[in-house]
């Protein structure tokens, strides 16, 4: 290849793969311009403060359904986030070969499992039995789901922490549960944070498991047994009823929950960027 | 109480792998010694006996009996955790905690164990970072990232960090040679301050290091201790000929 038509390769291959990351970033672009267009108008304070109007009456909001979500997310993180990480630091640490394989496994079929499945789980186990729709069993689906995002990129950031710094703790004296906890974990925290946000990021615009497990509520959440409002609920709600008002706050609530996945996104990035920072 | 490091019939083994063969050795206390050989011929893997950390490998395995300053390292009572209090490593090459400070390295054995109490926390910084000859150089940085340091404070961190539990014992598999020359006058000096109040054993590659600072020798070929002895006769006047060998370059 003589070095003429070598640069001319370079310049081509560098442009092609130009465009391919401009046409990845497309349609983010494309849909949170669209979803600004259609929703801006509807987003006011009445929209984070009032509930929803009933039918026939204009103007409300969905401040339940902002607070339903957030407190879904925030218990699914509880029930979730703990199992997850102590098993992603279970599978990256063992000595055994066979049982970590089988749970590495079982974790990526659950990731293949849709989440609607995982919403008949919920309601089949705790739904039933509970005898109502409830906040716990929402956020319980939320929680499967969430899983096996935190147990994979538990188990990547862990594996990637030198095995020289759990060395340096262990000839310290320090046992070796102090040693995975203080040390290794902490110095994949950076990494294994960011993991759990794209796993909230994702189970946050969840509305098949919800549709039988939280349900929705057109009222302030009455306790955690009880139905409770949720952003993907009241937009999928919204969406399908015949009114131009519902319509405009449908579009409404999709441009809040996608500020609300990047305004979490965002702080936790900022607030891992620490200086003092492991792997990532 | 200090009666060194006494070695009975050490074997250890990777798998399958016998790595060691019936080593013994009497290593004295409050002096240096110095353990030589080429590469892979065991020389890390028996230091790493000394403080129980030969057996955090998988599939490692050891038998035979250390008696570490009055500690029977392998018996069957005695938690691995209490060797490694006793026995301090510092590995080849430098391993500072990335997400903590200069002076919570230097404390994370102690706060690991429990210690809560800032005071003490930071006497016994300032006095292990003095003892690794560190103090002039960070006490103004105490709170800065530990990997933030050269190669060789990094090194002198981990030192000091090791010597903060108060050990007994200091193992030091080949602390320089990630290290550049000034670095490693440094370390040496450092070694020859510790060994009035530790036992010293320091794996290298460098025949001229152990010469420096060391009073007795070992050399390790194919997991055998070759021989043992005082250094300056080790070097000068050695008894067996692949020990003659090894010193004077033929192969290694």
């Amino acid at each position: 290849m003589t070095p003429r038509s070598r640069r001319a390769v370079n310049v081509v291959m560098s442009w092609l793969a130009a465009l391919a990351a401009g046409l990845v970033v497309l349609p983010l672009l494309l849909i949170f311009a669209f979803l600004l267009w259609q929703g801006a108008s509807a987003v006011n304070v009445d929209f984070f403060t009032h509930l929803p109007k009933p039918v026939g009456e204009v103007g409300g909001g969905m401040a339940n359904a902002i607070v339903g979500t957030l407190m879904l997310l925030t218990l699914a993180a509880i029930l979730g986030l703990p199992i997850g990480i102590l098993r992603g630091l279970y599978l990256a640490e063992s000595r055994d070969r066979r049982l970590p394989w089988v749970a590495r496994f079982l974790a990526d079929v659950l990731n293949g499992v849709p989440s609607i499945v995982v919403g008949i789980f919920a309601y089949t186990i705790i739904v039933l039995p509970m005898r109502r729709f409830s906040a716990l069993a929402g956020a319980f689906a939320l929680a499967v789901i969430m899983l096996p995002i935190v147990v994979r990129t538990s188990e990547e950031l862990v594996r990637l922490v030198p095995a020289s710094l759990r060395e340096a703790g262990l000839a310290l004296g320090i046992p070796e549960w102090k040693v995975l906890l203080r040390v290794v974990l902490r110095t994949a925290r950076a990494g294994i944070i960011t993991g759990v946000m794209v796993a909230i990021a994702r189970v946050a615009g969840e509305t098949a498991p919800l549709l039988f497990t939280a349900f929705g509520n057109r009222f302030w959440h009455q306790g955690l047994d009880q139905p409770i409002a949720a952003l993907p609920l009241q937009i999928f709600a919204y969406a399908i009823a015949p009114y131009d008002d519902w319509h405009r706050q449908a579009w409404a609530g999709a441009l809040v929950l996608i500020g609300l996945v990047f305004v979490v996104s965002f702080a936790a990035r900022v607030a891992t960027s620490g200086r003092f920072t492991g792997v990532r | 109480m200090a009666d060194g490091i006494i070695v009975r019939d050490l074997n250890a083994w990777f798998g399958s792998a016998h790595v060691l063969h019936g080593i013994g050795v009497t290593i004295a206390p409050k002096a240096v010694t110095a353990v030589i050989g080429p590469s892979g011929c065991g020389k890390s893997t028996f230091i790493r006996c000394l403080n129980r950390m030969h057996e955090v490998v998988p599939g490692a395995r050891v038998t035979g009996s250390v008696r570490a300053e009055g500690m029977d390292v392998y018996a069957p009572g005695i938690d691995p955790v209490q060797v490694r209090r006793k026995i301090g490593m510092v590995f080849q090459k430098p391993n500072p905690f990335p997400t903590m400070s200069v002076f919570d390295n230097v404390v994370a054995g102690l706060r690991l164990g429990g210690v809560r109490e800032r005071s003490v926390l930071e006497e016994a910084a300032e006095r292990a970072l003095r003892q690794a000859a560190l103090w002039d150089e960070v006490k103004d940085q105490l709170g800065k990232s530990g990997v933030s340091l050269s190669g060789g404070q990094q090194q002198r961190v981990c030192i000091a960090r090791a010597l903060a539990v108060e050990p007994e014992v200091l193992l030091m598999d080949e602390p320089c040679s990630a290290l550049d020359p000034i670095a490693t006058a440094k370390i040496e000096e450092l070694i020859l301050e510790l060994r009035s109040t530790l036992t010293i054993v320091v794996v290298t590659h460098n025949m001229q290091q152990a010469a420096r600072v060391s009073e007795s020798t070992g050399f390790f070929l194919l997991g055998e201790l070759v021989e043992f002895g005082v250094t300056r006769q080790l070097f000068t006047n050695p008894h067996d000929k692949r020990t003659e060998d090894y010193i004077t370059g033929r192969f290694g």
